[in-house]
């Protein structure tokens, strides 16, 4: 009985989400007060009923209901109740209701921190989502419907959770995922509504900024948590496949960064007007289109729940209509208002706008090898695989492009600035850097490394560069520090940029110092790697909740010295009879040892994987700087000052804002 | 020059420039870089090309895992039920690779028709099949299994 009522919560968020989408825009565009007054408690409402549903599908999860088709598939009595939460979102149906409440708490946001808008841009930033809304409810409803049911063939017990999933990281990766990737519906939502007002002015920046900044922080932290998953759990220490499914995530976040960037231009000094609109709705097409080869099982992956043509139609064709209608909007749109605002090419505009440029050509070439595959395909032209060596090729040497430019964004003026007054700034950090590059590049291991001199050259001069401006604004001339003049947008981006220095650092030096061998070893094998010394010490055998487990014991010493005894398993899940690999890592900022089982040969002996991974953490912890640096900035004054604006009477702003 | 003009001609000039680097980027990488699958038929037929880097799918033929007792070869034989390919792979295998199995292999063919394999995929969960697999068993039916109309 219960999981009917989640159904009916769900048909009933679905049409309140049709009047969400229908009735605020219908008042917007005839000026209807109330109409477009309903729309916040429309938002609301659906997002309440979306809750109900969810609740009802983990309620139904974790108290074992195996007549629902899902819970069957996806849980199992054993399994432990935090595993038994997240298999709500571990399986197409659920994550998909996740998806929808993930949006709707979007929704709410906006209806609750957006009082200081006119009450036309809400009624029609809310009923663009609203009907975005309405496209995944309608999804979910008619060929998704995680409530359907096994009567009166109720197994007895279910299936398990792929045990890829439990783990904690998967608890919280899809959700902050999809924060971030539904979260771009917002900026989306915001550009329709300016293009619908014919109103594209930097109030309608300042408005999208913040929700922009926030959804693409989100966007970066899950994105970070995936790949550091994939590091421990898939077992074999690497962090990033160039996975189609990868890259799904990854374009959105590589179209939002120029987003992000192309919005202050536009909120500091209107220009790029056009094109930032764009960028939102590209940004959030590529979600779309994430979400369509993530869901529609066309790619083979751990995300691929399940093959289902009729799926993957139906969000092809919500994508054509979503990235149609809205380019038409624009072509009919945008013209208008074109910016008359003038700037030079050595300003903050035209790095910018380098930044704009660079990271629209990696979406697309990483688009093109995300697709070509797809398409060749569809064609019947063969089946091909585009592998990391054509997105290596392609993407590093345009990260590499952009990132001298990412120095002098930050010190730069708007408008106009010399080239004179560049040089001076930078040419003490910049020879600084040179040297270091140099003394880095030549002193390590293996001789002179080409590729870490010039990591160290390029993130030390972001690096630097980014300090040397924070020193320019906090020093005064009394040699008190002025900590109090730096404005939360400032740190959050200077942190940001100092995360992609760290991200580029920690990538270049695990992938050019790492050091990996396959070996075959047994009780009382030692093998030297990296400086270290490992011992295999033990072989042995236990029991989890839901699982058996071969385990295997090592002791690993630098100079006589004990590092870590390290534990690899390999485990057999009792329901699904699958074999799981549990990485062992000990882990540092400097160095990651990691060991992994791969499978019993003869008698005793294992098969062996042992790694010495440099700086592997930098990543994680360069992408987690990212993601913070952009959620900081919504603490800004001016955005707060826009929020105690909204404490004054609003409604006389709807007469304005037509 | 009039600025705003000046400055749809830096626009456009960096454009050009960006986007062609980008363009002849993309030709150059792909044209090393992308590999086309064959079924074991294809192979033993010759029409996949020698020491070039291709993917080869099917299933693990029952009995054909041999592994050395000293080192990590492993040798096995990938089937569509109507040819069968030699894979040599050193190195750890995945946790779902298993005789009767289906499995995607990825290296380079040697003289003798042997596939050298760098890399071996497998179903990520129990009842998944690789798309690729699935497409070359296609019609295709095991010794023993009775047909499916």
């Amino acid at each position: 009985m219960i999981p009917e009522l989640g159904h009916i919560a769900l048909i009933i968020a679905f049409c309140l989400a049709v009047a969400l989408a229908v009735i605020p825009a219908w008042g917007a565009a005839r000026r209807n007060v109330s109409a477009m007054n309903l729309a916040p408690t429309l938002a609301v409402s659906v997002t309440l009923f979306v809750s109900i549903a969810f609740s009802i599908l983990a309620t139904s999860f974790l108290q074992n209901d195996f007549s629902v088709a899902v819970v069957a598939a996806n849980s199992n009595s054993l399994l432990p109740p935090i595993f038994k939460f997240s298999a709500v979102w571990g399986n197409h149906e659920g994550s998909l209701l996740l998806w929808v409440l993930i949006l709707s708490g979007w929704m709410t946001a906006i209806a609750f921190f957006s009082r200081g808008l006119p009450l036309i841009m809400v009624a029609r930033v809310l009923s663009v989502m609203g009907f975005i809304a309405v496209g995944f409810l309608a999804f979910s409803l008619l060929t998704s419907n995680p409530f359907e049911r096994l009567l009166p063939n109720t197994p007895l017990d279910g299936n398990d959770l792929n045990p890829l999933l439990q783990d904690l990281g998967l608890i919280i990766h899809p959700p902050l995922l999809y924060m971030g990737y539904v979260g771009l519906s917002v900026p989306f939502a915001f550009a329709i509504a300016a293009l619908l007002g014919g109103r594209l002015d930097a109030s309608w920046a300042r408005w999208s900024r913040p929700w922009t900044n926030v959804a693409w922080g989100f966007l970066s932290l899950g994105i970070m948590l995936g790949s550091w998953w994939a590091y421990y759990e898939l077992g074999w220490g690497g962090w990033w496949f160039w996975d189609p499914v990868e890259n799904a995530s990854f374009m959105p976040w590589l179209m939002g960064t120029a987003l992000v960037h192309s919005l202050a231009a536009t909120e500091k000094r209107g220009v790029f007007r056009s094109w930032t609109v764009l960028l939102a709705i590209f940004a959030f097409s590529l979600s779309l289109l994430g979400t369509f080869l993530v869901r529609s099982g066309v790619l083979t992956s751990v995300h691929a729940f399940a093959a289902d043509p009729e799926r993957g139609l139906f969000i092809l064709i919500f994508l054509a209509l979503v990235v149609g209608g809205s380019l038409l909007l624009y072509a009919v749109r945008a013209p208008s208002v074109a910016s008359r605002v003038s700037y030079t090419a050595v300003s903050r505009e035209s790095l910018l706008m380098v930044n704009n440029l660079v990271f629209t050509v990696a979406t697309v070439v990483v688009l093109m090898g995300t697709l070509f595959p797809l398409v060749m395909d569809a064609f019947s032209l063969g089946k091909y695989s585009v592998g990391p060596p054509y997105f290596n090729a392609v993407f590093v040497p345009l990260m590499a492009l952009v990132m001298p430019f990412m120095t002098m964004g930050p010190l730069s003026r708007w408008r106009e600035d010399t080239a004179r007054r560049w040089l001076h700034e930078l040419i003490v950090p910049g020879l600084a850097v040179v040297l270091l590059a140099a003394l880095l590049g030549t002193f390590n291991a293996e001789g002179f490394n080409v590729w870490i001199a010039l990591a160290v050259l390029l993130s030390g001069w972001v690096s630097l560069g980014v300090l040397r401006d924070l020193w320019r604004r906090v020093a005064s001339g009394d040699g008190r520090l002025r900590w109090h003049r730096l404005n939360a947008s400032f740190l959050g981006m200077t942190t940001a940029h100092l995360g992609f220095a760290a991200v580029v650092l920690g990538a270049v030096f695990v992938t050019q110092l790492n050091e990996e061998r396959d070996l075959r070893m047994a009780v009382g094998d030692i093998e030297t790697l990296g400086g270290y010394r490992f011992e295999l010490v033990e072989i042995g055998q236990s029991q989890g909740p839901n699982y058996a487990t071969d385990f295997a014991v090592f002791d690993v010493t630098e100079a006589g010295q004990r590092i870590a005894l390290l534990v690899p398993e390999k485990r057999r899940y009792i329901a699904s009879g699958q074999i799981m690999t549990e990485a062992a890592i000990d882990a540092s900022l400097w160095r990651d040892v990691y060991i992994a089982l791969g499978e019993p040969i003869g008698d005793d002996a294992w098969a062996v994987r042992l790694q010495y991974k440099p700086m592997v953490r930098w990543l994680w912890l360069g992408a987690l700087m990212i993601g913070l640096g952009a959620l900081v900035t919504i603490f800004d004054r001016r955005y707060r000052t826009q929020a105690a604006r909204s404490e004054l009477p609003t409604a006389g702003a709807v007469g304005v804002a037509g | 020059m009039h600025p705003i003009r000046k400055q749809r001609l830096i626009l456009v000039s960096l454009v050009v420039v960006l986007s062609s680097a980008a363009v002849g980027l993309v030709v150059f990488a792909l044209r090393d870089n992308i590999n086309l699958f064959y079924p074991p038929a294809d192979v033993v037929a010759g029409k996949a090309p020698v020491n070039r880097s291709i993917r080869l799918g099917g299933m693990v033929v029952e009995g054909s895992i041999e592994r050395s007792d000293t080192e990590l070869d492993t040798t096995f034989l990938v089937t569509d039920y109507e040819a069968s390919v030699v894979v040599r792979y050193s190195g750890i295998l995945p946790d779902l690779f298993a005789e009767g199995e289906g499995v995607v292999a990825e290296g380079k063919l040697d003289s003798n028709g042997v596939l050298v394999a760098t890399q071996v995929l497998a179903k990520h969960d129990e009842n998944y099949m690789p798309p690729e697999v699935a497409a070359a068993l296609e019609g295709k039916t095991a010794p023993g299994e009775a047909s499916v109309p």
